[in-house]
């Protein structure tokens, strides 16, 4: 048997940085190969090297038994390897079917977009797959999980054989990510090869046929679901032992610190995204909310901090009513947020990681009087957070776009604990980050709570709202649709609750 | 391959080398201007230079040409800090020469009273003039470059229409369309004899420190970097991004207003109808050629003020057309704003050229 592509001796470096080095692969037809490993490992700069989206300093490419080099996705496409991006490339006000033809319409007469033709092709290659998809539906009406169908789909229109699935699985619910599995089950079926990035070890445990591990731009291991633990893939991806679970001890939660009344939040298209959520954090526990990605959550988190105005409703910090000040004033009185986009509204990477720690009271003394800032007390302030929060970088004046994304969040993690905050909302918290940061963001949420803070988790990672959380919090379509505690909190049931299901 | 500049710090290369080059290649694209229209390049540019530095007065003038360059390029230079495209430093610096001048011939006080509120005045009205962009921005979500540059037509014809017009700034006492002249008193006075630089240059190496010092030592500047550099993670800090892009335009137009008041105190004394100087929109070059450093504004200014000076010489002289220094700024932009040929030509490693900064890029694609 032939395998679908072998990479040999891949080297490709940035600089100093040796993100791919000498790493060997090969691929099967009719397999699903899991390439595991962490943020930075390199996973994503050899897939970009097999899409033709960077060109590798040496190292040889063997598709379907033939050596190949590959200048660019057309190179890539026309010898049948289809690559699904994180972050979808789709034109949200087209169609479904116009989505998928892009770049290869068919026309007749000439000119003229023969849609007719393209709706009943797409709808063909649905079919084969199981890749349920309505082609005359505008892709902004769709969920993310039927865009993510769109996108293989498209792949699999221009002919692909050999599929990149990058990190699939990030934005979809658990029932989603069993339709997608299924989906790669049936594509693996009919002979084609995909290939998996990931970092989550279950899912690689249930849908990998072989598993490839790297670390540093180096492969540790090839191996199988059978012949390796998920604690072995742990341990490989980080290379030392790692503990799965969040250690903690039974929550011991005091007087109300945070509490949300009847909310209301509009969205940036002024349509309801939070609709009347009422939510109450005490002291000493962590509350999560559990939800796909986009049913208000980014609303709610930016409502609390202050940051979107609420249509009705109020929220409490400390038992004082917040509704109407500034954010400014809300993060002065006891609030601390870490913002569910890291780039976007966590640091700023030009600035240096002193100045990122101070983003909140660059004006406050001691960091400045009257307008000067005193940059020594900056400094010395940052220089003891970087200490206490491990973060692995020269010094305070490194710029912060140069840390590696564990140590940015641990940035914002810092100086959002720093202030000794009385409620933390923690959004996203580990995006992003590898797992070693992922143990210690967890470590410290965990030991502040048991200090007395009252923490409201935002995670789209169901396993991190799960192993933190001391009562779970259910949204869907901006609705809290369950509270659960304790017993109650249970994967499947709220995977059904997220997806919109009636509480069991 | 390596070369022995990058042995040098990443600032080096980018405040000193890539701009160096950049002007040099700029002139050479300028050369080939010049050979196809029959002339000999070394020739007009050995006329240039000697129009621009040979002799004491004609290195004054270059000085006193530079002047303007320094402030405009200061404001424009700290709009971009701030993410905002300033492109209406043209008509701020003739709000800062009409409310000044107004001050300067109204007014009858000591030169040290009388100059510093002149000034002032003049900072004051191209504030509030450049502010009023800024708001229009943070309230209504007006892009700055639009509304500058209608901005700009507006202060030409408000200025035409109050020196013209009695009874409001025209000189009752003579037919031309003018202001009264200032009050003597009001004169920036001469710094070298014989010549005509003015103690405006003196103003304008306190302000680039002072520049300097405002962004990267003060909270205000910081607000204006860190919104700037990315307004969302500002905004989840709790900085106002709309109060933050209307002191940040403000503070612009301030140092453009400058420009101008320095201009009338310094050198006319008087102000007529005003006709589009040119000066706003060189700025502009001379922010993107310094890289928005205030430090660098003042040699990129001094370039300036050369190739303005020396460019009239070099027509007396050689016949070239003054207007080639247009094609030497142009180029000297294009290379700046493509950091990726620099980096090629100087066999640079990707990372020791930064790139130019968003708004920085915005304000090359549009000019």
């Amino acid at each position: 048997m032939t395998a679908a592509l072998e990479l040999r001796g891949i080297v490709k470096t940035f600089g100093e940085l040796r993100a791919n080095d000498g790493v060997d692969l090969a691929v099967e037809w009719g397999r699903v190969h899991a390439l595991l490993g962490e943020n930075g490992a390199g996973k994503s700069t050899l897939m970009n090297v097999v899409y033709g989206l960077t060109t590798p300093d040496s190292g040889e490419i063997v598709f379907d038994g033939r050596p190949v080099v590959i200048h660019g996705p057309q190179d890539a496409i026309r010898l049948g390897i289809g690559m699904v991006h994180q972050h979808f490339m789709l034109i949200p006000p087209l169609t479904v079917a116009e989505n998928i033809i892009l770049g290869q319409e068919i026309t007749s007469p000439p000119g003229v977009i023969d849609l007719e033709t393209a709706g009943r092709q797409v709808s063909e290659l649905s079919q084969r797959y199981g890749l349920e998809v309505p082609p005359r539906a505008r892709i902004e009406s769709l969920s993310v999980g039927v865009q993510q169908r769109v996108e293989i789909l498209k792949a699999l229109y221009r002919g692909a054989r050999l599929l990149i699935l990058d990190e699939p699985t990030a934005v979809l619910t658990p029932q989603e990510i069993k339709g997608l599995f299924e989906i790669i089950r049936n594509l693996v079926a009919e002979g084609n090869a995909v290939i998996f990035i990931t970092h989550k070890l279950g899912e690689v445990m249930e849908v990998a046929d072989a598993i490839t591990v790297m670390r540093r731009g180096k492969v540790v291991d090839h191996t199988t679901p059978q012949q390796s633990t998920p604690a072995d893939l742990a341990r490989m991806m980080v290379g030392r032992p790692v503990l799965l679970r969040v250690e903690k001890k039974p929550a011991h939660p005091g007087d109300v610190r945070l509490e949300v009344k009847g909310l209301v939040v509009h969205d940036d298209r002024k349509q309801v995204a939070v609709d009347g959520v009422d939510l109450d954090v005490r002291s000493g526990e962590i509350v999560g909310i559990a939800g796909v990605e986009g049913n208000g959550q980014n609303e709610l988190v930016e409502a609390i901090s202050g940051l979107r105005p609420a249509v009705s409703g109020q929220v409490l910090i400390g038992g004082r009513d917040v509704t109407r000040r500034s954010a400014k004033s809300r993060l002065h009185s006891g609030l601390s947020v870490i913002p569910p986009d890291r780039h976007r509204q966590g640091v700023i990477l030009e600035l240096p990681i002193a100045d990122n720690l101070v983003l909140e009271d660059f004006d406050q003394p001691p960091f400045a009087r009257w307008i000067l800032r005193n940059l020594r007390a900056v400094f010395d302030y940052a220089a003891a957070l970087i200490k206490q929060f491990d973060i692995r970088a020269a010094g305070p004046a490194e710029p912060t776009g140069s840390l590696s994304g564990g140590n940015q969040q641990k940035v914002v993690v810092a100086r959002e604990l720093g202030t000794n905050p009385e409620v933390l909302v923690a959004a996203q918290p580990t995006r992003g980050v590898d797992v070693g940061s992922i143990e210690f963001i967890h470590r410290q949420i965990v030991d502040q709570r048991d200090k007395g803070l009252a923490v409201l988790l935002v995670s789209s990672e169901l396993d991190e709202v799960l192993s933190l959380s001391d009562r779970v919090a259910v949204v869907y379509r901006g609705r809290v649709v369950a509270i659960l505690e304790g017993e109650e909190i249970d994967r499947d049931r709220i995977g059904l609750l997220m997806a919109g299901g009636a509480a069991a | 391959m390596r070369r022995w500049w990058s042995i040098f710090p990443g600032w080096v290369i980018n405040l000193v080398i890539v701009p160096a080059a950049s002007v040099v290649l700029g002139f050479g694209v300028a050369a080939i201007a010049i050979v196809a229209t029959g002339a000999d390049p070394s020739q007009a540019y050995l006329a240039l230079f000697q129009g621009a530095f040979t002799n004491t007065n004609a290195f004054a003038e270059t000085l006193v040409s530079s002047i303007p360059y320094v402030f405009l390029g200061l404001g424009v230079a700290l709009g971009f800090r701030a993410g905002l495209f300033n492109i209406g430093a043209e008509g701020q610096f003739y709000i800062g020469s009409l409310s000044g001048v107004f001050v300067a011939y109204s007014l009858h006080l000591p030169a040290l009273l009388l100059i510093p509120l002149s000034i002032l005045a003049a900072m004051a009205g191209g504030f509030l003039y450049a502010g009023f962009a800024g708001f229009l921005k943070a309230r209504f979500g007006a892009h700055e470059v639009i509304t500058t540059i209608m901005l700009n037509y507006v202060s030409f014809l408000l200025a035409n229409y109050l020196v013209t017009t009695p009874g409001l700034m025209l000189d009752p006492h003579t037919r031309t369309p003018r202001t009264p002249y200032i009050d003597p008193n009001a004169a920036l006075p001469i710094i070298i004899p014989q010549s005509r630089l003015h103690a405006g240059f003196l103003l304008a190496l306190v302000a680039i420190p002072l520049v300097w010092l405002l962004i990267n030592r003060t909270t205000v500047g910081f607000r204006l970097r860190a919104v700037g550099y990315n307004p969302g993670a500002a905004r989840a800090a709790g900085i106002s991004v709309a109060t933050t892009t209307v002191l940040a335009m403000g503070i612009s137009g301030a140092l453009a207003a400058t420009a101008g008041i320095v201009q009338t105190l310094g050198i006319q004394h008087v102000m007529t109808p005003a006709v589009a100087s040119g000066y706003g929109f060189d700025a502009i070059a001379v922010a993107l050629l310094a890289r928005s450093n205030p430090w660098a504004i003042l040699p990129a200014a001094m370039l300036f003020g050369a190739l303005h000076n020396g460019a009239s010489f070099m027509q007396l002289q050689t016949q070239v057309s003054s207007d080639l220094i247009s094609i030497v700024q142009a180029s000297v932009i294009v290379f700046i704003a493509a950091p990726a040929i620099i980096r090629w030509l100087l066999r640079l490693r990707e990372g020791q050229v930064a790139k130019v900064a968003i708004t920085e890029r915005e304000a090359i694609s549009s000019v």
